[in-house]
């Protein structure tokens, strides 16, 4: 006899556990292939998954087993012109005419392939972020608070009609009803065994006249039983939920861009990696995410995405010119209580002698109490400028909002951006 | 005889016709006498099969990276297409339980049942070895006792802890099996009582090896006595029960492992039987439904297309040789003994006296009893499959330049190649011998091994990582020494190393 049993719907991802910890034991080796990738990818796949390579003896599970050497024999099929006898060279490497046998290559580590293997978009995300944070993110979030969202929190006695939640209130009421009349029940059952054994007396005057007794004294029973109410008040559950302040989850992100004649395309992509790693970074943290492009030479201009990158102009530079109208847009339409805002700077330090001061001074009235974080990167391998030494003042009393770097080549990007975000000990603020 | 209506035409299955099907394939084998296990068919689908892939074919087991591991490899592998994946998987328990694949189409699924459900499934109650070393009715409840008891010495002391034992443990699984004692069979309820007794008894035993208490002076003994007296060949079991520094939880995980390594002890010595019965069988019994007219002549060309893929074995200088094919010498094996009864040749009758002209399936369920691979291919290799196999040997010694064929598929070769081959099955052989020799019971404690060096083979590299791993159990010094045949050692190795050179300048 055999039974044929359908298992297709049982769990399916029993192998997640140790696949996980597979991962998290090849943590090092998995995040220097995402940093790899991050590095040598295009911007628009940047977040792909990837396939992971690791050195086939890093993760080798060594076992006792015969080396080279020693007198070994071995069979083959599909002799076709040897006799006993016969020598020749052995074959260099473990391939050509050896081949190798039984299953122990595996453990020789020499000749095998790297253990390549693939990971998820979100794990390639997962280690690409890992270790970084947005900089004090819940203190500013709880501070501003102005949403609240409605949450299911259990059950209560109490509530409004239309929130009774039946299943457990009939649930309830069949409890108490099992409970208060469990004494009746139990008479009765012996009450019938009882008849049960007169009638076998049967046909006999007095044993039906007992029988007729107790008959009546299971009605009577019964009828008690029926007197416990079949729903009470307090049998009647209801849903209970909360309000609870949700932070909000809605970001904005400024990428601000100098387009004056000294920025090459080299450096705008440069620029443009690192403004797709911030986004792809605020993308995992918040539901919802604008993006405002906004260009300058001497003056400043709102644009999009395409005319941001690719548009060409000449002419010198006015940083402060940038930093008013962002201040204005934020003033305009993104309320620091709503809006979780984020800048991004890229520039190449170049800047007009008696500008740097005034963006000092923007930055320091109108934008920075604004935003959660101001992060300015100075592409450029030349000494640095007088931004760079304006900013500096800006930082020493912005450290926690505040950041600026210098990337000389697209190959920092990552590590810088790593650096920009990476987890900070609490207590600066 | 009456040509009876085929069971089905299509190519999709369902679960009637499975059902179907699985009783015809029944009747038959009834009539062929196979002693089975009930059946349990479970359909699973091509994850499920990864899943137990990953497990080591089994239907739980503990958590460990290694099964991660494995299980990404063979993921990457299949959605690449490197490989497909086994039709089947059929697990040694009462009841037998086979994984079939939602995929397989009708044909494949009534192999499939032949293969595993009759085939595998009476070896694994027939066998010796499988009769002997493992209970197939309690290999379930261990695993679910082993998961669970793992997972909350996980839960309590840590999973990096437990990691790190199971990786040590793991290194030495291979020596974790008695090849000459019997285990008894116990049931998991017994398992968890004894588990209790164990750990109070381990220990106090331990004490009193360990005691440092001074005896009295008659008590002393010659110093060269060893311990244990005779070598040990069971590392694990030797460690569980005499390591001095362990906790009982951890005797308790080395234990778990050393269990399920004797529960696959059968497996690997079985492979080329166990699988050329399986063989055998679904050939022979949906020959004989074919014969009933149960099944169609498609059904027949595609099971012939999947068996003789699974048959074949490519020549050694071909692209896709990679070692003899067990389902290859299973098989032909098989079929041999079948026509060595039904139709001897005057060299049958010369080489197998015994067996030529007997009945064929007494012979064959005699040989699927109590033979191994080593003792199977010793007993049975004829010189017609050698011929047919165009078998030859290759002697490789390290000491000469070139490579030698030593044997081919002649007069004076069979013997020797039949020996040859069933040598590379001799698990002896494959494994390096290596046995716990001593212990310095009265001074450092350290643990000496013996490697007992068979054709001047010397260890492969690993061999540092694994005594890292021992030491890591067995908490005190570990030596290696490699003992030619004559006594003498021709290589020592230790952990934590030592500085040769140094020692014997002073």
């Amino acid at each position: 006899m055999s039974y044929i049993i359908d298992r297709r719907q049982n769990a399916k991802k029993k192998s997640t556990v140790n696949r996980q910890r597979f991962l998290k034991r090849y943590k090092k080796h998995i995040k220097e292939a995402v940093e790899d990738a991050v590095n040598s990818r295009s911007i628009t796949n940047i977040d792909q998954g990837g396939s992971v390579t690791i050195p086939r003896r890093d993760i080798s599970e060594p076992i006792f087993h015969h080396g080279k050497g020693g007198v070994t024999k071995r069979v083959f099929p599909g002799n076709k012109e040897f006799v006993v006898g016969d020598e020749f060279q052995r074959p260099s490497g473990g391939g050509g005419g050896g081949g190798s046998g039984d299953g122990k290559a595996s453990n020789q580590g020499e000749g095998m392939d790297d253990f390549t293997f693939q990971i998820s978009q979100d794990e390639f995300l997962d280690f690409m972020f890992d270790g970084l944070e947005l900089p004090y993110l819940v203190k500013k979030q709880l501070k501003n608070t102005t949403q609240y969202e409605t949450r299911r929190a259990g059950f209560t006695n109490a509530g409004a009609p239309e929130k009774i939640h039946i299943v457990r209130s009939l649930r309830s009421a069949q409890a108490r009803r099992v409970a208060l009349t469990g004494k009746e029940r139990r008479e009765i059952r012996a009450l019938y065994n009882e008849i049960e054994s007169l009638q076998k007396r049967l046909p006999d005057d007095e044993a039906e006249q007992q029988i007729a007794a107790l008959r009546l004294q299971i009605d009577e029973l019964k009828q008690k039983i029926k007197r416990v109410p079949w729903i009470d008040d307090f049998d009647i559950k209801y849903n209970n939920t909360i309000r609870v302040p949700v932070p909000s989850s809605k970001a904005v992100m400024f990428c601000v861009m100098d387009v004056s004649g000294s920025m090459t395309q080299s450096i705008k992509d440069i620029a443009k990696r690192f403004f797709v790693l911030l986004y792809l970074f605020l993308k995992r943290n918040y539901k919802q995410i604008e993006v405002v492009f906004i260009r300058h030479h001497t003056h400043a201009k709102e644009v999009d995405e395409q005319e941001f990158f690719y548009s060409r102009e000449t002419g010198g530079t006015i940083v402060s010119s940038a930093l008013k109208l962002t201040g204005e847009v934020l003033q305009e339409r993104y309320p620091a209580g709503d809006w979780n805002i984020y800048v991004a700077q890229a520039s190449d330090g170049d800047n007009w002698d008696g500008d740097s001061n005034i963006c000092g001074e923007l930055l320091q009235k109108q934008i920075l109490p604004m935003v959660q974080y101001f992060a300015y990167v100075e592409i450029t391998t030349g000494p640095h400028q007088n931004l760079w030494l304006e900013y500096e003042k800006v930082y020493e009393s912005w450290a926690d909002s505040f950041a600026m770097h210098q990337i000389t080549d697209a190959g920092e990007i990552y590590p810088v951006f790593r650096k920009l975000f990476e987890k900070k000990t609490e207590g600066a603020a | 005889m009456k040509k009876k209506e085929p069971i089905s035409t299509g190519a999709e299955w369902t679960f009637e016709l499975i059902e179907r099907y699985d009783q015809e394939i029944s009747r038959v084998a009834e009539t062929f006498e196979l002693d089975t296990y009930p059946n349990q068919i479970e359909i699973i689908t091509s994850e499920q099969m990864m899943d137990a892939y990953s497990s080591v074919g089994m239907p739980l087991n503990y958590n460990h990276w290694s099964f991660g591991k494995q299980f990404v490899e063979t993921e990457q592998n299949y959605r690449r297409g490197r490989m497909g994946l086994a039709y089947e998987i059929v697990i040694n328990s009462d009841p037998c339980i086979s994984y079939l694949m939602e995929e397989n189409t009708m044909t494949m699924q009534a192999l499939v049942i032949a293969h595993a459900c009759y085939g595998h499934n009476s070896f694994f109650k027939g066998n010796y070895l499988f009769r002997t070393w493992t209970d197939a009715t309690a290999i379930i409840d261990y695993l679910l006792f082993a998961k669970n008891y793992i997972r909350r010495c996980e839960e309590r002391y840590g999973a990096e802890e437990v990691e790190a034992l199971l990786d040590s443990c793991h290194a030495l699984m291979n020596y974790g099996v008695n090849r000459y004692q019997r285990p008894q069979p116990i049931t998991a309820e017994e398992e968890r009582e004894r588990q209790k007794a164990r750990e109070e008894y381990v220990q106090r035993h331990i004490n009193e090896l360990w005691n440092t208490i001074p005896k009295k002076e008659e008590e002393e003994r010659p110093s060269t006595m060893r311990f244990p007296a005779e070598p040990e060949e069971n590392i694990l079991y030797f460690v569980e029960k005499n390591a001095p520094l362990l906790e009982s939880w951890q005797r308790e995980i080395i234990r778990i492992v050393r269990k399920v390594s004797q529960y696959f002890y059968p497996q690997k010595q079985t492979q080329v039987m166990n699988e050329g019965w399986a063989c055998f069988w679904h050939y022979t019994l949906l020959h004989a439904l074919y014969d009933e007219g149960l099944v169609t002549d498609g059904f027949m060309m595609e099971f012939l297309h999947s068996h003789s893929s699974v048959v074949f074995q490519p020549s050694f200088d071909s692209p896709y040789f990679s070692g003899i094919n067990p389902y290859t010498i299973g098989y032909n094996m098989m079929t041999d003994i079948r026509r060595i009864c039904e139709n001897p040749t005057e060299e049958d009758k010369q080489w197998f006296p015994d067996i030529a002209g007997s009945n064929w399936l007494e012979t064959m369920q005699n040989a699927m009893r109590n033979y191994k691979d080593e003792s199977f291919i010793l007993q049975f290799l004829s010189p017609k499959m050698i011929r047919d196999l165009k078998l030859f040997t290759i002697l490789d010694d390290a000491e000469r330049p070139t490579l030698a064929v030593s044997s081919i598929h002649d007069e004076l070769g069979y013997k020797q190649i039949r020996e040859d081959l069933a040598a590379q099955y001799n698990l002896g052989n494959r494994e390096p011998n290596i046995q716990v020799y001593n212990v310095n019971v009265r001074g450092d404690r350290a643990l000496t091994l013996r490697h007992y060096v068979h054709n001047g083979q010397p260890l492969g590299d690993d061999t540092d990582e694994v005594l890292r791993h021992l030491h890591r159990l067995w908490g005190f010094d570990v030596h290696l020494e490699s003992v030619l045949p004559d006594g003498t050692v021709t290589r020592s190795q230790h952990c934590p190393p030592v500085q040769q050179d140094m020692i014997e300048q002073i």
